[in-house]
C-alpha cells in the first residue's frame, strides 16, 4: 500500500492531480491511500513554493503542476 | 516545474531534433494562417456574404472576422513562446536568487521575476510563506506578489495585437513600476507585525526531498509543458475574447464617432479612478475587456481609463485577497490594495497623457 499526499488548499489542480493518481494506480493495479493536506503549516513541511504538492512515501516527488499519466505510472510502479 | 527524474524516459537525441523540427512546422503553419486572415475576411464579408463596403453591417462583420482569428492565433502563438521562456524560470529558482539580496534591488528583481516566473495566485500562500522563511524582507516579497497578476500575459498579448507594441510595452514597464514602488512603500510600514504569526512558526523543513531541482527540463520537455499551457490558458480564455470581440464589432459599426468622448474621455478626470473602483469587485477577464477597449477608444474614450479598469481587475482581484487574507492582518491587506490602487490610477493617468 502505498502512502500518497496532495498538498493543497484544495483548489481545482489539486483534485485533478488526485483524481489522475486514483485514475492511474487503477489501471495498473497498485494499491494506493491518498490523503489530502490542505492545512498550510503541514503543507509548508515539505517546503513546497507552488501547490500541488504530491508525496509519495514520505518523498516530495513533484510541485505546482498535474503529473502526466506515464510520470504517475512510473512513480506508482516500485510497488507494483 | 520541477521534472522528474525520469532517467528511463529521457528523450534522446533523436526524439529532440523532432521536437524542434514541429515546431519549426508548426510556426510555419501559423506564419502562413497568419497572413490569410485578412484576405479571407474580406472575401467571406464583400464576396460570399456580400454586404456592402462601408456599410454598418459589413464593417462589423469584418472587424469581427478579421479580429477573432488575429487575436486567437497571436495569443496561441505567442503564449507558446512565453511559456517556453517561462520554463527557463521556477519559483524555487527565483526563491534561490532573491535570498540574500537588500531591498532596493530586491525588488526591481522580484519585479522582473514576477513577471517572468510561471505561478497561479492558488500558490500565493505557499510561495509567501516560503520566500519570508527563506529570509527574503517582506517588501521584495510584495513587489513578486504585485508584479505576477499585474502584468498579465494574455492582457500582454491583447494590449499588442490591439494597440500596437507600445502600447504593450508602456503596460509592462508601468506594471514592474508600480511592484516595486509598492513593494518599497510596503517595506518601510515594518510590515512584520501585520503578518499573521504562523508564517513565523512553521517549523524548517526537515522532510524536503524534491529530486534534483536543478535538473533543467530538456527542449522537448519544454515545448511540451508549453504546448500544455497553451491550451489551457486559450482553451480558458477564447469564450472571452469571442464575446469581447463581438461586442467590439457591434461598437465599430453602430456607434458613432466621437459618442463617447464627453463620457470616457480625456477630458472626464473621474474616469480613471472609476475604471478602478469598478474593476476590484470583478474577476473577469483581459482577454474580453481588450477587444471592447479598443472599438471604445476608436469612438473617442480615453485608453489610461480603460487599462486602469484591466488592471484593477487582474491586479487586485477579490479572489487574491481573500487568498492572501489567510497569511496577513486586514490592515497590512488594506495597504497593499491601497498602495497598488494608488499605482493603477496614475498609470491611467499617464497613459491618457502619454498616448494622445
Amino acid at each position: 500500500m502505498l502512502n500518497v499526499k496532495v498538498l493543497g488548499s484544495g483548489c481545482a489542480n489539486c483534485k485533478r492531480l488526485e483524481q489522475a493518481m486514483q485514475r492511474v494506480a487503477n489501471a495498473i493495479g497498485v494499491a494506493i491511500e491518498v490523503e489530502k493536506v490542505t492545512d498550510y503549516a503541514e503543507i509548508m513541511k515539505w517546503d513546497v513554493l507552488q501547490t500541488p504538492g504530491l508525496v509519495v512515501n514520505g518523498k516530495l516527488v513533484a510541485a505546482g503542476r498535474i503529473l502526466s499519466d506515464e510520470e504517475i505510472a512510473w512513480l506508482l510502479k516500485p510497488a507494483l | 516545474m520541477n521534472p522528474l527524474p525520469t532517467s528511463s524516459l529521457r528523450p534522446t537525441h533523436r526524439t529532440e531534433t523532432r521536437a524542434f523540427a514541429l515546431v519549426a512546422l508548426l510556426a510555419i503553419a501559423w506564419v502562413a494562417a497568419y497572413s490569410a486572415i485578412l484576405p479571407l475576411a474580406e472575401w467571406l464579408t464583400y464576396d460570399v456574404l456580400r454586404l456592402a463596403h462601408g456599410s454598418r453591417l459589413g464593417e462589423s462583420v469584418a472587424f469581427f472576422l478579421y479580429d477573432l482569428p488575429k487575436i486567437l492565433l497571436l495569443l496561441s502563438g505567442m503564449i507558446f513562446v512565453i511559456a517556453v521562456i517561462q520554463s527557463f524560470f521556477s519559483p524555487e529558482r527565483t526563491r534561490a536568487v532573491l535570498s540574500g539580496k537588500r531591498e532596493g534591488v530586491g525588488n526591481v528583481l522580484a519585479a522582473a521575476l514576477g513577471v517572468l516566473t510561471p505561478f497561479c495566485s492558488c500558490s500565493a500562500v505557499p510561495l509567501f510563506i516560503g520566500f519570508v522563511r527563506a529570509g527574503i524582507p517582506l517588501g521584495v516579497t510584495f513587489s513578486f506578489l504585485t508584479a505576477a497578476p499585474l502584468v498579465n500575459e494574455v492582457a500582454l498579448v491583447m494590449l499588442f495585437g490591439t494597440f500596437g507594441w507600445q502600447v504593450a510595452a508602456l503596460y509592462a514597464f508601468t506594471g514592474v513600476t508600480i511592484a516595486v514602488i509598492s513593494g518599497i512603500v510596503i517595506g518601510k510600514t515594518r510590515p512584520e507585525r501585520f503578518v499573521e504569526p504562523f508564517v513565523f512558526q512553521i517549523g524548517a523543513s526537515g522532510t524536503k526531498t524534491i529530486q534534483s531541482p536543478d535538473a533543467q527540463p530538456t527542449w522537448s520537455e519544454r515545448f511540451a509543458t508549453a504546448w500544455q499551457t497553451t491550451r489551457e490558458i486559450v482553451g480558458k480564455v477564447w469564450p472571452f475574447i469571442v464575446v469581447g470581440i463581438g461586442i467590439g464589432a457591434g461598437i465599430h459599426g453602430f456607434v458613432p464617432q466621437d459618442a463617447l468622448a464627453g463620457i470616457l474621455g480625456r477630458e472626464a478626470w473621474w474616469s480613471v479612478p472609476a475604471g478602478v473602483l469598478l474593476g476590484v469587485p470583478l474577476y473577469s477577464n483581459a482577454a474580453g475587456i481588450v477587444p471592447v477597449a479598443q472599438a471604445l477608444v476608436s469612438k473617442g474614450a480615453a485608453l489610461g481609463a480603460v487599462l486602469a479598469f484591466m488592471m484593477a481587475v487582474v491586479g487586485l482581484s477579490l479572489p487574491e485577497m481573500i487568498i492572501l487574507r489567510r497569511v496577513l492582518k486586514p490592515r497590512l491587506l488594506a495597504t497593499f490594495v491601497a498602495v497598488v490602487a494608488a499605482g493603477i490610477i496614475f498609470t491611467g493617468y499617464l497613459f491618457n497623457w502619454v498616448l494622445r
